[in-house]
């Protein structure tokens, strides 16, 4: 008999400014497929995107452990919290600023997904190592969903 | 030890880019400390594009303050303690590598 080994996958999902439509959905899914998948998910976000989740998904079929997004980057910088994947949206300078915070934070696998209607203008500021995931994206979560299916191959 | 949000400060720059703020800083102070994200300053880790840029004036402190849908504030405030204990970490500055 061999012992299971096998840790479960843990993301953490990192959410700014919900003033962007398709963010809102787009973690909601993104967050599904990934506790389907198997991996253990935490949303790290700020107050205004808890709220929003608490009243879209009251019964937490979609998103379960929610984190302050400036004590979930304080836990990290204290060595309390660690993640495999960290996730990060952002569609304007400040997320790209979480990012690079998280980015020397975190040594692990990066994605940042840039959206919103300056996603294209971001990418030259991005000057980190990351897999990134960039979509004109502000109102229909589309093309933005099919390119996260891309980078994360979900098991059939 | 002050939290952010319980100083007297001063507004300096709001809705500022990241860059921008460094770019202040470093063109407006004589006395710069550089650090990286996570960094712990007035009770907050701070949230930034590493080098952080620090600028101190006697006892007042110019720092970058992320917020998620405001973007960065530069703020100015007033505070002996951690312009004292900024100054006693050895951290790198404009002249001199660490």
């Amino acid at each position: 008999m061999t012992e299971d080994v096998n840790k479960q996958e843990h993301a953490t999902l990192f959410l700014g400014c919900p003033e962007v439509p398709v963010q809102m959905g787009i973690s909601l899914y993104l967050s599904h497929m990934l506790r389907k998948s198997g991996r253990q998910v935490t949303i790290a976000a700020n107050p205004s995107v808890i709220k929003l989740a608490r009243v879209a998904d009251p019964e937490r079929h979609y998103m379960d452990k929610m984190i302050d997004l400036d004590r979930c980057i304080g836990d990290i910088a204290e060595k309390k919290r660690s993640t495999d994947i960290a996730i990060l949206f952002a569609h304007n300078d400040a997320g790209i600023t979480y990012a690079a915070t998280v980015r020397y934070l975190h040594p692990g696998r990066l994605v940042l997904v840039l959206f919103g209607r300056h996603a294209e203008e971001l990418v030259s500021s991005v000057d980190f190592p990351c897999e990134m995931i960039v979509e004109k994206a502000v109102h229909d979560p589309s093309g933005l969903r099919k390119k996260i299916d891309e980078v994360f191959q979900w098991p059939a | 030890m002050a939290c952010v949000e319980d100083l007297n400060k001063e507004i300096v720059l709001s809705g500022a880019s990241f860059k921008e703020a460094r770019e202040y800083v470093e063109a407006h102070c004589k006395e710069i400390y550089y650090v990286e994200p996570g960094f712990r300053l007035f009770e907050k880790h701070i949230i930034g594009i590493p080098p952080i840029a620090i600028g101190l004036d006697g006892d007042m402190v110019l720092f970058p303050f992320t917020k998620p849908c405001y973007g960065t504030f530069l703020i100015r405030a007033e505070h002996a303690e951690e312009a004292s204990r900024l100054r006693s970490l050895g951290l790198k500055t404009t002249k001199e590598k660490k």
